[in-house]
C-alpha cells in the first residue's frame, strides 16, 4: 500500500516535470546542385541540418528578418544544423548556384 | 647437406623468387581512383533539351520575336543612334564583339566584356554579377545604362511611338495590349534572344552515337573535363553551364557578384559562362584577360591567384601538356555552322 503510493507520486511528479516536446531537426540534403525540398514547415525552436551530399562546394545563405546566416563554403561529405529561433518566413538560397532555393515556414 | 638443411634452403629459396618476381604481366590492376570512366553515363549528362523554354508571362509568338529582333538590330535605341544591342551582342562574334572590354557611348571602354545571349533561354538570373533577375529586366538595362546606350525610358517612348513602321508590329506582337511600353520592349527583345540557340556542334552528333564525329584526342579531353580537370563542377550539362557564381582567382580588382551580395564567397564572383561555340568568343572571362583557349586552360590549371573568396571547387590540377591539349581539342568540338543571321529592314 505504501509502496504504491510512493509509486503513483513519482509517476505524477514525473508527469507534472515532464519536459516540453523535444523540438524537432528535420535533415535537408544539397544533391544535384538542388535542395531535396523546395519548402519546409518548422515550429520555433526546430532546427535544419543541411547536408552536403554534392560533389560541389555549396554556400547556402538567408538575409530574411527572421533568421539570419550563413553555411559559408561547406565542403562535399560536411553538415551543420541551423536552428529557427523566431517565426516568420526564411528564404535560403545558395550563393554560388543560385536556382537552388529553399523556404522555410517558421511559426510557434 | 643434411636433408633438414636442404629444405629449409628450397623454402628459402622458393620465397626469395617468390618475392623477387615481377607483378603480373597483362593490365595492371587500376586503383579505384584511376578506373575508366563510364562513358555512357558521362554523355547522357549532355544531351540537348527537345525545345527552348519559355516563361508563363511572357510566352512565344512569331509576331513577338520578329518585332524583338527589330528592336534589338535597331541603333535609333541609343541616345547617339549609333548602337543597337547587336552592335555589342554581335552575331558575328558568337554574339559578343571580340573585344576584352566593352565600348559604350561616346566611343568609351567600359570595365567588362560583352557576355553572349546564345542559350540564354535556360538560365534564371544574367549579366557577370548576376543584378539581372531575367531576361525582360536585363534588356532594358544596357538601353538606360549611361556608358551604354545612355537612353532615358520616356525619351525612348517617344522616339518609338513617332516611327509609323512600329505601330503595327507592337500590334502583332501585343494584340491584346498593343502599347509601346518598357514592358512590351523588354518582353519582345527577350523572346527574340531566347531563339538565339546553338546549333548542332560535332560534339552532339557523338553524343548521339556517332564515333567519328570528333577526334581520339577530344573524346579524351571530354574525360579529363567531366574527372581530373573537373570543369563540369560549374560547367555542367548541354550548354556546359550551371549558372553558378564563383571567384576562380583572376587577378582583376573588380569584386563582380560581392557588391551585390555580400558575402564572402561572392568576392570576385562572376557568372559560369556556356561553352557553345567557345572558339568563337575569344578574348574570355569577365575582363577579356585570357586571350586562347590555352590560356584559359593554363589559368585553371596553376595560375590562379589564392584569396578566402576562391571557390572551394578550384584546385590546381597538376595536368600534363598532352593533357591540355586534349582540353583544348574538346572544346573545339562544340562549335556549330550555324546559318547567318538576317539583318531586319528597320521601320520608318
Amino acid at each position: 500500500m505504501r509502496f504504491s503510493a510512493l509509486l503513483a507520486s513519482a509517476l505524477l511528479a514525473a508527469l507534472t516535470f515532464a519536459p516540453a516536446a523535444r523540438a524537432a531537426e528535420v535533415e535537408i540534403t544539397q544533391k544535384d546542385k538542388a535542395f531535396s525540398q523546395e519548402t519546409v514547415d518548422l515550429k520555433v525552436g526546430d532546427s535544419i541540418k543541411f547536408l552536403n551530399e554534392d560533389d560541389v562546394t555549396h554556400n547556402i545563405y538567408s538575409k530574411s528578418e527572421p533568421k539570419e546566416f550563413e553555411v559559408a563554403k561547406q565542403d562535399p561529405g560536411t553538415s551543420e544544423v541551423v536552428t529557427f529561433d523566431k517565426a516568420g518566413e526564411v528564404k535560403v538560397r545558395c550563393a554560388i548556384h543560385p536556382k537552388m532555393k529553399l523556404t522555410v515556414n517558421v511559426t510557434e | 647437406m643434411t636433408n633438414k638443411k636442404l629444405l629449409k634452403l628450397t623454402v628459402s629459396a622458393c620465397l626469395f623468387m617468390f618475392l623477387a618476381m615481377p607483378a603480373a604481366t597483362g593490365p595492371a590492376a587500376a586503383a579505384d581512383g584511376d578506373k575508366p570512366a563510364d562513358i555512357s553515363v558521362l554523355k547522357a549528362k549532355y544531351k540537348r533539351p527537345e525545345s527552348v523554354p519559355y516563361p508563363k508571362d511572357n510566352p512565344y509568338s512569331v509576331k513577338k520575336a520578329e518585332l524583338g529582333k527589330t528592336l534589338y538590330f535597331d541603333p535609333r535605341m541609343s541616345a547617339s543612334g549609333t548602337q543597337s544591342c547587336a552592335t555589342c551582342h554581335n552575331p558575328s562574334f558568337g554574339w559578343e564583339d571580340g573585344m576584352a572590354l566593352g565600348v559604350g557611348h561616346g566611343h568609351k571602354r567600359l570595365s567588362r566584356a560583352t557576355p553572349t545571349i546564345l542559350n540564354l533561354a535556360w538560365d534564371e538570373i544574367f549579366m557577370w554579377d548576376g543584378r539581372a533577375e531575367s531576361l525582360e529586366e536585363q534588356a532594358l538595362g544596357p538601353i538606360q545604362a549611361e556608358g551604354e546606350m545612355n537612353m532615358a525610358m520616356d525619351h525612348l517612348m517617344g522616339i518609338i511611338a513617332s516611327i509609323d513602321g512600329y505601330k503595327p508590329l507592337f500590334a502583332e506582337a501585343f494584340p491584346d495590349d498593343p502599347q509601346v511600353s518598357p514592358d512590351n520592349i523588354g518582353k519582345a527583345i527577350a523572346t527574340y534572344e531566347r531563339t538565339i540557340v546553338s546549333g548542332e556542334a560535332p560534339f552532339d552528333r557523338w553524343i548521339n552515337g556517332d564515333e567519328k564525329a570528333i577526334s581520339q584526342e577530344a573524346k579524351n579531353g571530354f574525360v579529363l573535363f567531366n574527372e581530373k580537370a573537373n570543369c563540369a563542377a560549374c560547367h555542367s550539362g548541354w550548354n556546359f553551364s550551371d549558372g553558378s557564381f564563383h571567384d576562380i582567382g583572376l587577378p582583376s580588382t573588380d569584386i563582380g557578384r560581392g557588391k551585390h551580395v555580400d558575402l564572402p564567397a561572392m568576392q570576385h564572383a562572376f557568372k559560369t559562362v556556356g561553352l557553345r561555340n567557345i572558339d568563337q568568343r575569344a578574348p574570355y572571362m569577365h575582363d577579356g584577360s585570357l586571350a586562347s583557349l590555352e590560356a584559359v586552360v593554363d589559368h585553371y590549371d596553376s595560375k590562379f591567384v589564392q584569396r578566402e573568396s576562391l571557390s572551394g571547387d578550384i584546385k590546381p590540377l597538376n595536368l600534363t601538356e598532352q593533357e591540355k591539349k586534349e582540353l583544348v581539342a574538346f572544346l573545339r568540338t562544340l562549335t556549330s555552322q550555324d546559318p547567318p543571321v538576317t539583318i531586319p529592314v528597320l521601320p520608318r
